[in-house]
């Protein structure tokens, strides 16, 4: 809390009230044109907000006024107290970020604005506004950019989603590269942009200013390192290519931790002073950089495996499992922290190291999950550090104007990253196997945006130890407003004029993935074969390694499967195609094929006319049979004359279709009971229905399975009336879990005058049902499995109902059936049994209640099999 | 370089490999001592057990493909021209050399790099990837973790994204077209020492 009360040094209610007031006037002031709509539900929403806050106020003042009256003596029980100062804090954090948010919204409402301007640029547009209205309201600058807030709620979840998102491959590929940047790159900017500006100190090119040698190295390294939140946020919206993306987005992650010690260095080494500076100082400065570099990086490797490992025994706590990332991700930060290494190299390393485990352990649900909340949290506090970037420039205090400092600062600063960057490239590109052209440099060079970190470290420095603080702080802001802004915008534009290699969106396709594979292990054997021991040597052992031993330690056995992508992209491929085959059959109006047949083959048909190169044979070859290559050959086995006749009576069919759809759902979809029971579970999502409906949509599935293979066998025969009865049968078999899943439902039926071989391989000869492959026949796919609820066809219900008798509901089921008078209705169908007939007709209410309670699962659980 | 030019007059057909290849002497001059580790019994010839005795080689999956691919047809042997010429389809493409001497496209073009990873799959030499065929590339990578059924599902589906005249086979020209997003060069490329 205390720190809270650091940053957010309240404004009395009144300047929040002013502020809020002076919000509609900005964004109505940007947007200009269009939006009215917009901008009316702001304000709105501010008004509300504000007749509360000012009610508030009131209130506060009144009760202040009578809490010190009534100091001494309490006349009786308030009923309402106002207590603004028991909830200042959270309130006016909750504020900020609502405020920060509406921002954001507002600036996105108009993608005409952020085409040109990035999103970055136009929040600290929007922070100079809203810092100008505290600043009205208050005449000093009460919110200000506090590093301490920065440092420790701000920063470390964009690191964290950076880390976590990263892609590894690529930066490990890369790696060298980054860090040469990185590393040397960062000493050589702190360096010259230090030694220039004492140079031109010496030389008074600034007047008369208190700063010394060490002061301006100190200066200098605090703003070499390129920020990797201005990185991201101005790099998202320019797709260059990945390898240039990586170079620079690396570079700016990994260059903290060479920050951090060329920080503390120069700032002990002021503390000092520069007598007492000798060579032990130097050599253990440079100890203390491969200490806290690496030491960071460990910490967060030994953070991240913990985090697989707990992800790996999360099974039972799925709900809370994204949580852990968050909270293990954080204490990598903070341990980082507190054994003073590089935290932010050690939050990244943690997201790097875990992403590929945790992504395979969590549940699917999980994942989207954790993907979501990161970002989240990381675009609204990205959203905020700008937004107060922007704010913190208005205040009088920090603006010591010094033209020549700012000047040649800012000229040193860019020209020095020009010419670092020309220079490590044109090393590595001796080593690079694809070298970096002259476009890439150029972006290199020009992608070195300063952003918050610098900011914040300048906030750090020691007053009493470095005069000038105030000029560097406002120094560093207007180089980060320099880079952002204006290197932000012209951003886009260079790429596109310099015909940059832009980012190629890859659409998946799996042919692709399995070529980079073959490409892959080709590239390993040929430098077998040449001699070589290269990149793919040590990626290939690499892998070898993770593959035997990470994989076995980090991931569940049932992750460790079928983690490989080439899984990933085909599962995804199909959940595509799935979707898509939905959607195609829902805007035809029914996806009534899967339970017939005559309305699947008119959907196949128009659909095949639409996406006649791919997509649907997946989902009816046969996969096991190999003796029919082609998958259109198989399509031919439906008789083409059925499809041409009906196409003719396509519209008379559409109807009836129409009709028996009604029919159906008024026979056989669930109605609510009387007493809906609303279920609330803080750990599962329980999408399991009533327990009585489970159990009757077991029955209604066993005896549809009854009926279809009954005529099938007998042809159009009637359906014969079934005597046993199965429960028994199944009872005894369900345990035996899904290896018999097949055999059991039938087993329990000898009497039929099929056998069961017969019913299996005779009448259905392509009805194969196995884990991947496509659905054969669509109208017998509900009978494989038994957990989908299961919908009779209409003219089997139909002669069903007179049918003397058929399967008897299990003794459970009995006992749950709903008995409303209405339900009894519908229900006909199942209520034939000879045994169903005495039920004791009771009120559904005392049937529900004489039922157990919802989560705890009955014994016998015929539907899990 | 004085040195390895003097040695380059043991190798067979220097100059001409130099100036088929794109390879520079000292490049040759290395792999000819590669060639002649490779070729334990002197004879100036690799055979299929010199390239098995590469150790880490037995471990690739494909690797049975990539030494297959040294030979050609009918052929149980490579000479050092042909290896040579092999390895340089994974030469950076030199975007000045269009043409060779002959008017051939060199190795390192994209086009034969591409079909050098083509025939890695095609291996009846019929010009089209069947679906036994990548079926059976897929089993080799991944044969172990699962079951036949998934592969056979994925390699349903990956000839039926790239098949665009359904003859239920991938074709060069398909395959040339579903990989024409990749960066060919960078993808078969190796930094060879020289």
């Amino acid at each position: 809390n205390v720190i809270f009360y650091l940053f957010f040094l309240l404004l009395c209610i009144r300047d929040v009230v002013g502020s809020d007031f002076c919000l509609i006037a900005g964004p109505m002031r940007r947007c200009g044109h269009g939006h009215c709509w917009l901008l009316g539900t702001l304000a709105f929403f501010y008004l509300v907000l504000l007749s509360g806050v000012e009610a508030d106020a009131k209130s506060d003042h009144h009760s202040e006024n009578g809490h010190h009256q009534n100091a001494s003596s309490i006349s009786g029980i308030p009923i309402v107290t106002f207590k603004w100062h028991h909830v200042e804090t959270p309130y006016t954090v909750a504020l900020w970020i609502i405020v920060a948010g509406l921002c954001k919204l507002v600036i996105e409402a108009n993608h005409h604005v952020t085409n040109v301007i990035p999103e970055s640029a136009l929040l600290i547009c929007s922070g100079f506004i809203l810092g100008g209205m505290v600043w009205g309201a208050d005449k000093k600058q009460t919110f200000k950019l506090n590093p301490t807030v920065f440092f420790y709620y701000l920063l470390p979840q964009i690191i964290l989603d950076a880390g976590y998102s990263m892609p590894n491959k690529l930066f490990f590929t890369n790696l060298g590269g980054i860090l040469l940047h990185a590393v040397i790159g960062t000493c050589w900017n702190a360096a010259t942009v230090g030694l220039s500006l004492w140079g031109c100190h010496m030389g008074g090119a600034m007047g008369d200013l208190d700063i010394g040698l060490l002061q301006y190295l100190l200066f200098g390294s605090l703003l070499s390192a390129v920020d990797p939140v201005a990185v991201i946020a101005v790099f998202e919206q320019v797709h260059v290519n990945e390898v240039l993306f990586i170079m620079v987005f690396g570079e700016s992650l990994l260059n903290d931790g060479v920050t951090v010690v060329l920080f503390n260095v120069f700032d002990s080494f002021v503390s000092l002073g520069g007598p007492a500076i000798n060579a032990a100082e130097i050599v253990k400065g440079i100890i203390s950089f491969f200490v806290v570099a690496f030491g960071g990086s460990l910490v967060g490797l030994v953070f991240g495996l913990l985090l697989s490992l707990l992800t790996r025994c999360t099974k039972n706590i799925q709900i809370i499992e994204p949580g852990f990332v968050f909270v293990v991700g954080y204490l990598s930060y903070l341990t980082a922290e507190m054994l003073s290494l590089s935290a932010i190299l050690s939050i990244t390393f943690c997201g790097v190291c875990c992403q590929k485990y945790m992504n395979a352990n969590m549940d699917e649900k999980s994942v989207t999950t954790v993907r979501y909340a990161m970002k989240v949290l990381a675009n609204g506090s990205e959203t905020m550090i700008f937004v107060f970037l922007g704010i913190t420039a208005i205040d009088k205090t920090i603006w010591v104007w010094n033209t020549g400092f700012i000047l040649l600062t800012l000229l040193f600063v860019l020209v020095y990253r020009v010419i670092g960057v020309f220079f490590l490239t044109w090393i590595q590109n001796k080593f690079r196997l694809v070298p970096l052209d002259l476009m890439d440099r150029i972006i290199m060079s020009y992608g070195g945006l300063r952003g918050a970190v610098a900011y914040g470290l300048a906030a750090l420095l020691d007053e009493n130890k470095i005069k000038e603080k105030p000029l560097m702080i406002g120094t560093t802001l207007i180089i980060v407003y320099f880079t952002v802004v204006l290197q932000g915008i012209t951003m886009k534009p260079l790429v596109t004029w310099l015909k940059v290699k832009r980012a190629t969106n890859n659409e998946l396709t799996l042919i692709e993935k399995v070529q980079n594979k073959v490409f892959n292990h080709m590239l390993v054997a040929i430098e077998d074969i040449s001699g070589q021991k290269g990149n793919n040597y040590m990626r290939d052992k690499w892998t070898h390694f993770e593959e035997k031993w990470m994989s076995w330690f980090l991931m569940k056995p049932s992750a460790r499967k079928k983690h490989d992508h080439l899984f990933n992209i085909f599962h995804m491929i199909n959940l595509k195609d799935a979707l898509e085959y939905v959607d195609k059959g829902e805007s035809n109006g029914t996806l009534e094929f899967i339970r017939n047949d005559t309305a699947f083959i008119d959907f196949k048909k128009n659909y095949e006319d639409d996406f006649s190169d791919v997509s649907m044979p997946d989902l009816t070859i046969d996969m096991g049979d190999d003796t029919i290559a082609n998958p259109y050959a198989r399509r031919d086995a439906v008789p083409s004359i059925s499809l041409e006749m009906h196409k003719q009576t396509n519209y008379g069919l559409r109807e009836s279709e129409n009709i028996n759809t009604h029919h159906l759902l008024q026979q056989h979809l669930y109605k609510s009971r009387n007493q809906h029971r609303f279920r609330y579970s803080r750990s599962h999502f329980d999408l399991n229905q009533d327990e009585n409906e489970v159990q009757e949509i077991f029955q209604r599935t066993m005896r549809n399975r009854l009926e279809s293979f009954k005529s099938a066998k007998l042809g159009v025969a009637p359906p014969k009336p079934i005597t046993k009865h199965p429960r028994k049968d199944t009872q005894k078999k369900m345990p035996n879990g899904k290896s018999t899943e097949k055999r059991s439902y039938y087993s329990g039926d000898e009497d039929f005058e099929f056998s069961e071989g017969d019913s299996a391989s005779g009448y259905f000869p392509r009805v194969t049902h196995r884990p991947g492959t496509g659905i054969e026949n669509p109208s017998f796919m509900p009978d494989l499995d038994p957990r989908a609820p299961v919908q009779i066809p209409p003219w089997l219900a139909e002669g069903e109902l007179d049918s003397t008798a058929g399967v008897a509901p299990s003794q459970r089921a009995q006992a749950g059936l709903p008995r409303t008078p209405s339900n009894l209705n519908r229900l006909a169908p199942l209520r034939i049994s000879t045994r169903s007939t005495d039920f004791p007709t009771s009120s559904s209410s005392q049937q529900s209640n004489e039922l157990p309670p919802p989560p705890s699962p009955p014994p016998y659980h015929p539907h899990k099999i | 370089m004085g040195s390895s030019k003097s040695s380059l007059r043991h190798i067979p057909n220097a100059q001409e490999l130099i100036q088929d290849t794109g390879f520079s002497a000292a490049h040759i001059q290395r792999l000819y001592e590669r060639f002649d580790l490779l070729d334990r019994d002197q004879m100036g010839r690799l055979r299929v057990p010199d390239f098995e005795a590469i150790s880490h080689l037995a471990m690739n999956p494909i690797g049975d493909r990539i030494i297959a691919a040294f030979f050609s047809p009918g052929k149980d042997t490579v000479d050092f021209p042909s290896f040579v010429r092999i390895l340089a389809h994974f030469q950076p493409t030199d975007d000045n050399r269009t043409r060779d001497s002959s008017g051939k496209e060199p190795y390192n073009s994209p086009n034969r790099k591409l079909q050098f990873a083509f025939q890695l799959y095609d291996q009846d030499g019929d010009g089209k990837i069947s679906r036994a065929e990548l079926l059976q590339v897929l089993q080799e990578m991944l044969g172990m973790q699962v079951t036949d059924e998934l592969l056979q599902s994925i390699a349903e589906r990956a000839i039926q994204e790239a098949d665009l005249d359904q003859d239920d086979a991938i074709s060069f020209d398909e395959f040339k077209k579903c990989l024409e997003k990749v960066d060919i060069d960078q993808k078969m490329r190796i930094g060879f020492l020289s």
